[in-house]
């Protein structure tokens, strides 16, 4: 699937989460600039999952600590 | 016991070594620091002196009403059970110093793997040295690199801990939530093995899983089921089998995984099931072989122990009605509880954060009454928990006692008004 169509829904996704407003670059982190706890990330990945119809296991989001990266995972799982 | 264990410790840099590997843990070290401060009793190293019974103890040199253990059927105590552990020490000695797959199987395990398969009615029995290895062994065994385990996120440590040593792809799924575990299923990718790792009663807030939606929802995607009733065994169930047997499912579920140290009141865990090929396990599964067995009178207690909590109706009746009686009388007082009504022997009362929730419990413990204060990482929702489990041997005195209590230190502490 297209990357800047992956960027703009993802982004739209994260709307919600966003609660201080921080402005997203690929290189904005979850843990460190949103301050995501795990409920929050469950939930996240969740409303992320349902958005494309895919899995990110655990194992998977433990390799995706960027915006950017979780776009290309996105991108890579959707094929 | 050594003044180590008794004194907090302190944050501190150490000369001449490189990077402490317990710095991580400063701020567990802070939190606890800032709570003892203050004077508080410390929540985490009560000590009990004597145990009259399953519910009275000597705790920190006070009489005290036991409402925070696992002991839901009274079994410690049992003077049946304990004549077959002292029997079984003086015939067989104090422990196996073995492997089960070595040594360490003595007639004694044999015996209470076959009084668990009369228990379930189930064709296998596996009996582990803790609940914490039967989960770390069974799903980590099942699981491995290329199958998906499928769990609620408020699952155990011992079952997160199985995924992790599986090398399994780890799928949580929003509490209780049988759309989102359906989703999930779904979207599993074609040909991988799947695991879906359930309990029958969680153990933080005492709610019970939907399973028989659950179940239906794991086979019909052809999905091996594994569900945890360490927390239900011997009082949900007509037999005491637990949440998928009050649910009509039990015959359904692949794995059942339950515990020794709750209602059979003694320390081991244990796995049951019909899989037809289910004894392999005993070879492969390296908590099970890479551990001692079980000692002599502890198997044989817990023997004891399984064969009465199958005659147990009456004291099932009991505890179901004084689980009741205490979670009305708690909402009552004005209390806010984990459940909206009693769903098992668990009462969670919900604290408004640690600092109340542990002068709440100082302020129980010195009316005489003991219940478990969890926080957080153990709790769901980062939630602050007065957690209340009953005993079937508590009287109907008891909880209107343990209720004068509660109305008592919530008016001190200011959770209740006057």
């Amino acid at each position: 699937m297209d990357r800047a169509d992956a960027d703009a829904r993802i982004r739209s996704l994260i709307e919600p989460f966003n609660k201080a407003q921080v402005a997203i670059t690929d290189d904005t982190t979850f843990a460190g600039d949103l301050e995501f706890d795990s409920l929050t990330v469950m939930d996240f990945v969740a409303a992320i999952e349902d958005e494309f119809d895919i899995i990110i296991s655990m194992n998977q989001q433990a390799e995706i600590e960027t915006f950017g990266q979780l776009v290309d995972a996105v991108v890579t799982l959707r094929g | 016991m050594t003044d180590a264990v008794l004194t907090p410790d302190q944050p501190s840099a150490r000369a001449g070594t490189g990077i402490d590997l317990l710095a991580k843990f400063d701020p567990v070290i802070q939190m606890r620091a800032s709570l003892l401060d203050g004077g508080q009793e410390d929540p985490f190293n009560l000590v009990m002196e004597r145990v009259l019974s399953p519910t009275r103890a000597i705790c920190n040199g006070r009489d005290t009403i036991l409402l925070g253990t696992y002991n839901y059927m009274g079994m410690t105590f049992d003077p049946d059970v304990i004549a077959a552990g002292q029997a079984a020490m003086e015939e067989f000695g104090t422990g196996t110093t073995g492997s089960r797959v070595l040594n360490g199987t003595y007639s004694g395990h044999k015996a209470c793997e076959a009084a668990l398969r009369d228990f379930y009615a189930m064709d296998h029995a596996m009996v582990f040295s803790t609940g914490y290895q039967a989960n770390l062994g069974i799903i980590s065994t099942l699981a491995g690199k290329g199958d998906y385990v499928i769990l609620d996120i408020d699952s155990h440590a011992s079952i997160w801990d199985g995924c992790k040593m599986g090398d399994a792809e780890v799928v949580p799924f929003r509490h209780n939530d049988v759309d989102a575990l359906e989703k999930r299923l779904r979207r599993v990718p074609e040909g991988a093995g799947k695991l879906v790792v359930l309990e029958g009663v969680y153990s933080m807030l005492g709610d019970v899983a939907p399973l028989r939606e659950m179940v239906a929802v794991s086979k019909a995607h052809g999905a091996m089921v594994l569900v945890d009733e360490a927390h239900s065994m011997g009082f949900i169930g007509a037999h005491g089998r637990g949440v998928a047997e009050e649910q009509g499912v039990l015959d359904q579920v692949d794995f059942v995984i339950g515990t020794f140290s709750k209602s059979v009141g003694t320390i081991g865990g244990f796995c049951v099931s019909n899989h037809p090929k289910f004894e392999v396990l005993r070879l492969v599964c390296r908590p099970y072989v890479f551990t001692a067995a079980l000692p002599p009178a502890v198997v044989a207690c817990s023997t004891a122990a399984i064969r009465k909590l199958a005659d147990g109706a009456d004291k099932r009746a009991h505890l179901w009605r004084n689980s009741r009686r205490l979670h009305e009388g708690l909402r009552a007082l004005g209390f806010a509880l984990g459940t909206p009504e009693a769903q098992s022997a668990i009462i969670a009362v919900i604290m408004p954060d640690l600092e109340r929730g542990a002068m709440m419990w100082e302020a129980l413990l010195k009316e005489g009454l003991y219940v478990n204060l969890a926080r957080p990482p153990a709790t769901p929702a980062n939630m602050t928990l007065l957690r209340c489990s009953l005993c079937a041997d508590h009287s109907d005195a008891d909880v209107d006692v343990i209720l004068g209590m509660f109305r008592r230190a919530g008016e001190q502490v200011g959770l209740l008004s006057r």
